[in-house]
């Protein structure tokens, strides 16, 4: 599978302060990426980078071989991102968000894609209610169908199933997986849920201090580090002096 | 640029307009009251200003005109500020909308949203004072088109500064109008300030078109210099707004803002 996501010795410096100092990896087709790390590691502003709110100030980013510095417009045509961080205007119905999120990713066929969305994630029953009433699994159900209105070929996953009760982040989890294998998407699944990060993750990278300290796949990681699950590696190398690789 | 993604945040906005009859009330209630105590203050000095007896509708009519302003230039900003308060400025930024995409669409909007305010204002006039903003003739189409621009251009500045600073900047949205108020000469003669602020004034297009206002209705002369002026400052505001509008993306995606202001 070619790789959808190359970021080549990327770096964002705020001031004086270096938020990402050079890091490189990239995410093949159908492969979903776990960015792990400690709060302030700089997730969030590599992340950002990748979705065109931030200008690098050192390398560069390729979706899908274009790079997004360049082609901004282009590459976020074929990406998108959820987030517990960010909602949908809540005064507006259901149904209306995603009309106006299929306008404004430029869908073409807008009918076929809500039908879709709604059927693949169960919306039916409040698809004409106001957003900012729906329960917190209701409103998390929504934000995916809007991540997913331009049929993203790259998804971006902030604690995707934070604040979400276990049922909910089950149904998610599962979904996110029956899609990506559906669709063959990349993903970047930036979470504090080790368990998830296990379920799905092909591949991890610990960040911490704006460097990849560690990177492998979840059992491998377990397995060199001496310790019994995802959760104790990430403890061990957030307390760590960075000098691990 | 994409007609469906201008019309798509136009959608976003006129959803919300259509969805809540308070934020309909709200849109007209100001103006009218705002028209209305504007009514009788110039019925009084109609009676008792040598200056206006003339003309009844010359304070009213001004009145009109700035709240034309005021309510498009606050529109622009709502619109931008209302992504911010409902948290949706992320998902807006990371779609592929391009930001002449934007400042077209909230220019459309804000002046539905102004219209939405101000036609209910302007049809009250007439039974209640007597007085009918179409004395003005086929000028006031020209005087409101320039205080339309300069609005939107107030407020597409406005949101450069919300864009670069991010929320903090939102007290400085409200009061730009206010500043601005006493060198537009909306309701006395430019002749009025001190010569300082007169120079202040003629700098803005505001002066040429209170001024162009009142010599239609008061003296019934229509000076076409003060529509040209009016325009050609204009265009440059327009134009500083614009690009200064575009610097503060590329400030706020250097300096994270667009990422601070959107969680």
């Amino acid at each position: 599978m070619k790789n959808l996501v190359e970021v080549k010795n990327l770096k964002k410096k705020y001031g004086t302060k270096e938020a990402v100092r050079g890091i490189s990896f990239n995410i093949k087709q159908n492969e979903i990426l776990g960015l792990l790390g400690p709060n302030g590691c700089g997730k969030t502003t590599t992340i950002g980078m990748m979705l065109g709110l931030l200008k690098p100030s050192n390398g560069e980013i390729f979706i899908d071989g274009k790079k997004i510095e360049e082609n901004r417009i282009e590459t976020l045509e074929k990406i998108n991102f959820i987030s517990p961080y960010i909602e949908l205007p809540k005064k507006l119905t259901v149904k209306q968000n995603l009309i106006v999120y299929c306008k404004l990713y430029n869908v073409s066929d807008i009918k076929n894609r809500i039908e879709y969305l709604v059927e693949k994630l169960k919306l039916e029953n409040f698809l004409n209610r106001i957003t900012g009433e729906l329960s917190s699994g209701q409103k998390n159900r929504v934000s995916l169908a809007k991540a997913l209105i331009n049929d993203p070929a790259v998804l971006f996953l902030d604690e995707p199933t934070a604040s979400l009760d276990p049922e909910i982040g089950d149904y998610i989890r599962g979904f996110l997986e029956n899609y990506k294998k559906e669709k063959k998407i990349s993903i970047l699944l930036a979470s504090h849920n080790m368990n998830e990060v296990t379920r799905l993750c092909k591949t991890v990278l610990m960040m911490k201090d704006g460097i990849i300290i560690d990177k492998g796949f979840p059992e491998e990681l377990i397995k060199k580090h001496g310790r019994k699950n995802l959760e104790e590696v990430f403890l061990k190398l957030s307390r760590s002096n960075n000098e691990l690789n | 640029m994409s007609l469906i993604r201008i019309y798509g945040l136009f959608l976003r906005h006129f959803y919300l307009i259509t969805r809540s009859f308070p934020r309909v009330l709200d849109l007209i209630y100001w103006p009218s009251i705002q028209i209305t105590l504007w009514g009788f203050i110039s019925n009084f000095f109609a009676i008792h200003s040598t200056y206006y007896n003339n003309a009844v509708g010359v304070i009213l009519s001004c009145a009109i005109l700035y709240d034309f302003l005021f309510r498009t230039s606050i529109g622009f900003n709502m619109l931008f500020l209302e992504e911010i308060w409902s948290r949706n400025f992320t998902n807006l930024f990371i779609s592929p909308i391009k930001i002449g995409e934007i400042i077209v669409s909230l220019v459309i909007t804000a002046l539905i949203r102004a219209l939405i305010g101000l036609v209910p204002a302007i049809l009250l006039t007439s039974p209640l004072f007597g007085i009918s903003m179409l004395d003005l003739g086929i000028h006031l189409f020209f005087l409101f088109l320039s205080l339309y621009t300069f609005g939107i251009t107030l407020g597409i500045l406005v949101s450069a500064g919300l864009l670069r600073f991010g929320p903090s900047f939102e007290n400085i949205a409200w009061s730009t109008m206010f500043l601005l108020a006493p060198f537009g000469c909306i309701y006395y003669p430019v002749e009025i300030l001190p010569q300082f602020f007169q120079n202040i004034a003629y700098s803005l297009p505001l002066v040429y078109i209170f001024e162009e206002a009142r010599s239609i209705l008061i003296d019934g002369v229509v000076n076409y210099k003060n529509i040209m002026n009016a325009f050609y400052l204009n265009a440059i505001y327009l134009l500083i707004a614009i690009s200064l509008f575009y610097y503060s993306f590329a400030q706020a995606r250097k300096r994270g803002t667009l990422i601070n202001i959107g969680e």
